[in-house]
C-alpha cells in the first residue's frame, strides 16, 4: 500500500514538473533507466573524443587546431560532469566505465564511424553536434534534477561546436575542387548515420512511452529527426552541398520535407558491434585506463602517505 | 635576424610540446588530466600563435602565423630538442614538462622586463599560464616519484633518459647573446640556476636522484634536431603541403 503511495507522490511531482532530486524517493525503474541512460550519454562523450581527436595533430591551422582541442576537451569535461551526475543515482565511475570497457554499457553508436579527412571534422559539427543539440535542448527540463542542470551546459557548448563545424565547411566550399569534393564526401558518409541518431521510429521503440511519462524524453525519436531534416535541408543549401537522400523534398501539404528510408539493419549492425570501428574505439578506451593504472595507483599511494605524514606530525 | 630568430625559438618550443602533448587528448590516464594535459597544450600552441604573429611582423615579408608553422621544414625550427621527444608513458611526459615548465616559467619572469614592448607583453600574459603549469607538472613528479615503486621507477627511468636534452635549455644561440646584450632577452646562466634549485628541491621531495653530469645533446636551437621532428612535421604539416594555398 505504502509502495503504490509514494508512486503516486512521485508522479504528481513529475506531473507538476517539480525536479526529482538525488535523496527523494523513485521508483527503481526510474534509477535504471537513468542510470543506462546517463552513462551512455557519458561514454558517448568519452568515446567521441576518439574520431575528432584523429585530426588534432593534422589540423590545417593553428586556429583550427586549437579549436578543435578546445572541441575535444569539452567533450571530456561534458563526460566528466555527466558521470558525477550519474554518480548521485548511487553508482560509481569505475563500475561505469568497467560496464563500457565489458561492452555491457553502451555509447552512441556515430562515433563507430572513422573520420578520414578534415572535412569529417566539419561534418561532424554540423551533421553530430546538430543531432545532438535537437535530442540534447529536450533534456535540459528532465525531471530529474542533476542531468537536467548538466544539459544546461553541455547545450551551451555543443551549439558552438555546432556553429564551428558549418563554419569549417563553409570555408572549404569556397575553396578549391579538391576542397568541396572533401564536404561533399563527409556529408554523403555523415548524413544517414546521424538520422539514426535519433533513434528508431516511435513504434519500435521500447522505452519511449514510460520515459515521456517521467519526463526524461519529451518528444518522439520522428518528431526529432523530421525537425533535424528540415534544418538541415536548408542549411545544406546554403553551404552548397547535395544531401545524400533521393527522396528529400519539400512537401507543401505538411510544411515539411519528406525524406528517404532509414537502412535500419546497418543501424542495428553497427550498435552489435560491427561498424568499422567498434573495436578500435573500445579497445583505445581500454588501453588508456589500463596503461593509465600505475598512475592511478601512484596518485592513491601518495595521498595516502601524505596523509600517514600529517597525521604522525600531528601526534608528535 | 637576430630579433625574429630569438622569437622563433621560443615560438618554436611552445608549438612542438603543444602539439606533443595534444596527442595524450582522449588517451589519458583519468578524464580529470585528460582535460588538465589538453589545457596545457592549448596554452601553449596559443603562446606559439602570439609568438609567430610578432615574428611576420618583425619579418615583413608579408608571411603568416600559419606559413611559420606549416611551411617551413626540419633545419628552419629552432626548438630544443627536449620538446619533440616522444611522449612515452604519462611518466616520461610529466618529466618531459616538468623540465620545460621550469625552464618557461623563470624565462617569462625574466622576460617580463624585456625592452621588447610585445614580448614583455606576451611575456606577462604566457606567465599566467606557466605558473599553473609549472604547478601542475611539479605535483605529479612529487607523486609519481614518491608514490609506488612502480610509478618511482618509471619516473626516475624518464628523468635519466631525458636529462641529456636539458643542457641546451641553457646553451645560447647567436640570436640568445645578441638578445641579451640589446636588453630584449633573458640572461640564461641565472634562469639555469634558478632552474637547477628547483629541480634539486622537487626531485628531493619525489625521492628522484638527480643524473650525474653527463654528455648534454644540442643543436636544436641551431636547426639540429633528432628523428623525431620529421614525423612531427609530416603529420601537422599535412594538408598545408598537399593542398598548397587552400584556405581552411
Amino acid at each position: 500500500m505504502k509502495e503504490i503511495t509514494l508512486a503516486d507522490k512521485f508522479q504528481a511531482k513529475i506531473d507538476q514538473e517539480i525536479k526529482i532530486e538525488p535523496k527523494d524517493w523513485m521508483p527503481e525503474k526510474y534509477r535504471k533507466t537513468l542510470i543506462r541512460q546517463m552513462s551512455q550519454h557519458a561514454h558517448s562523450e568519452i568515446v567521441g573524443m576518439l574520431p575528432e581527436g584523429n585530426w588534432i595533430s593534422r589540423a590545417p591551422t593553428l586556429r583550427r587546431k586549437l579549436g578543435l582541442l578546445a572541441k575535444v576537451q569539452d567533450e571530456a569535461g561534458h563526460g566528466l560532469y555527466l558521470y558525477s551526475a550519474t554518480e548521485t543515482l548511487g553508482i560509481d565511475r569505475e563500475t561505469l566505465l568497467e560496464q563500457l570497457h565489458t561492452g555491457k554499457a553502451k555509447y552512441s553508436s556515430i562515433f563507430n564511424y572513422p573520420t578520414t579527412t578534415w572535412a569529417d571534422i566539419g561534418a561532424i559539427g554540423w551533421l553530430v553536434d546538430g543531432a545532438a543539440i535537437m535530442n540534447q535542448v529536450p533534456l535540459c527540463r528532465c525531471s530529474y534534477g542533476p542531468y537536467a542542470r548538466a544539459m544546461v551546459r553541455v547545450c551551451k557548448e555543443e551549439s558552438f561546436h555546432q556553429r564551428q563545424g558549418f563554419e569549417i565547411l563553409m570555408t572549404m566550399m569556397e575553396g578549391n575542387e579538391a576542397q568541396k569534393h572533401m564536404v561533399q564526401d563527409a556529408v554523403n558518409r555523415w548524413w544517414w548515420p546521424s538520422m539514426m541518431m535519433f533513434g528508431p521510429s516511435d513504434g519500435d521503440s521500447p522505452n519511449s512511452a514510460q520515459s515521456m511519462k517521467w519526463k526524461i524524453k519529451r518528444f518522439s525519436n520522428d518528431d526529432l529527426r523530421q525537425k533535424f531534416v528540415d534544418i538541415c535541408a536548408e542549411q545544406a543549401q546554403i553551404l552548397g552541398i547535395t544531401l545524400p537522400d533521393p527522396d528529400l523534398k519539400w512537401n507543401e501539404e505538411r510544411q515539411h520535407y519528406d525524406f528517404g528510408e532509414i537502412d535500419w539493419s546497418e543501424f542495428w549492425n553497427v550498435v552489435k558491434g560491427n561498424g568499422p570501428c567498434n573495436k578500435e574505439r573500445l579497445d583505445a578506451r581500454v588501453k588508456a585506463h589500463e596503461e593509465g593504472a600505475w598512475v592511478r595507483e601512484a596518485a592513491m599511494a601518495h595521498a595516502e602517505k601524505r596523509r600517514k605524514r600529517k597525521e604522525a606530525a600531528q601526534v608528535a | 635576424m637576430n630579433l625574429y630568430n630569438y622569437i622563433l625559438q621560443q615560438a618554436d618550443n611552445t608549438l612542438i610540446l603543444g602539439q606533443r602533448l595534444s596527442e595524450w587528448c582522449g588517451h589519458g590516464p583519468v578524464l580529470e588530466q585528460d582535460i588538465a594535459l589538453t589545457n596545457i597544450a592549448l596554452d601553449l600552441i596559443g603562446q606559439a600563435r602570439s609568438l609567430y604573429q610578432y615574428a611576420t611582423e618583425i619579418e615583413g615579408k608579408g608571411r603568416t602565423e600559419d606559413d611559420l608553422a606549416f611551411l617551413r621544414d626540419v633545419w628552419d625550427f629552432k626548438n630544443i630538442q627536449l620538446v619533440e621527444q616522444a611522449n612515452g608513458h604519462f611518466g616520461t611526459t610529466l618529466v618531459r614538462q616538468f623540465f620545460f615548465d621550469v625552464f618557461n616559467f623563470h624565462f617569462y619572469r625574466a622576460l617580463q622586463n624585456s625592452k621588447d614592448e610585445t614580448l614583455a607583453a606576451i611575456a606577462v600574459k604566457s606567465l599566467k599560464e606557466v605558473t599553473y603549469h609549472h604547478r601542475y607538472s611539479s605535483e605529479w613528479i612529487i607523486r609519481l616519484g614518491d608514490g609506488t615503486e612502480e610509478s618511482h621507477q618509471k619516473v626516475q627511468g624518464a628523468v635519466n633518459d631525458l636529462w641529456m636534452f636539458t643542457g641546451e635549455l641553457f646553451v645560447p644561440s647567436t640570436a640568445d647573446q645578441a638578445m641579451l646584450e640589446a636588453g630584449i632577452g633573458v640572461d640564461l646562466e641565472k634562469i639555469k640556476q634558478l632552474w637547477m634549485e628547483k629541480v634539486t628541491a622537487v626531485f628531493q621531495e619525489a625521492t628522484i636522484r638527480k643524473p650525474e653530469d653527463t654528455w648534454m645533446q644540442k643543436g636544436g636551437k641551431e636547426g639540429k634536431h633528432t628523428e623525431h621532428l620529421g614525423f612531427i612535421l609530416a603529420d601537422m604539416q599535412f594538408l598545408q603541403r598537399a593542398y598548397p594555398g587552400a584556405k581552411w
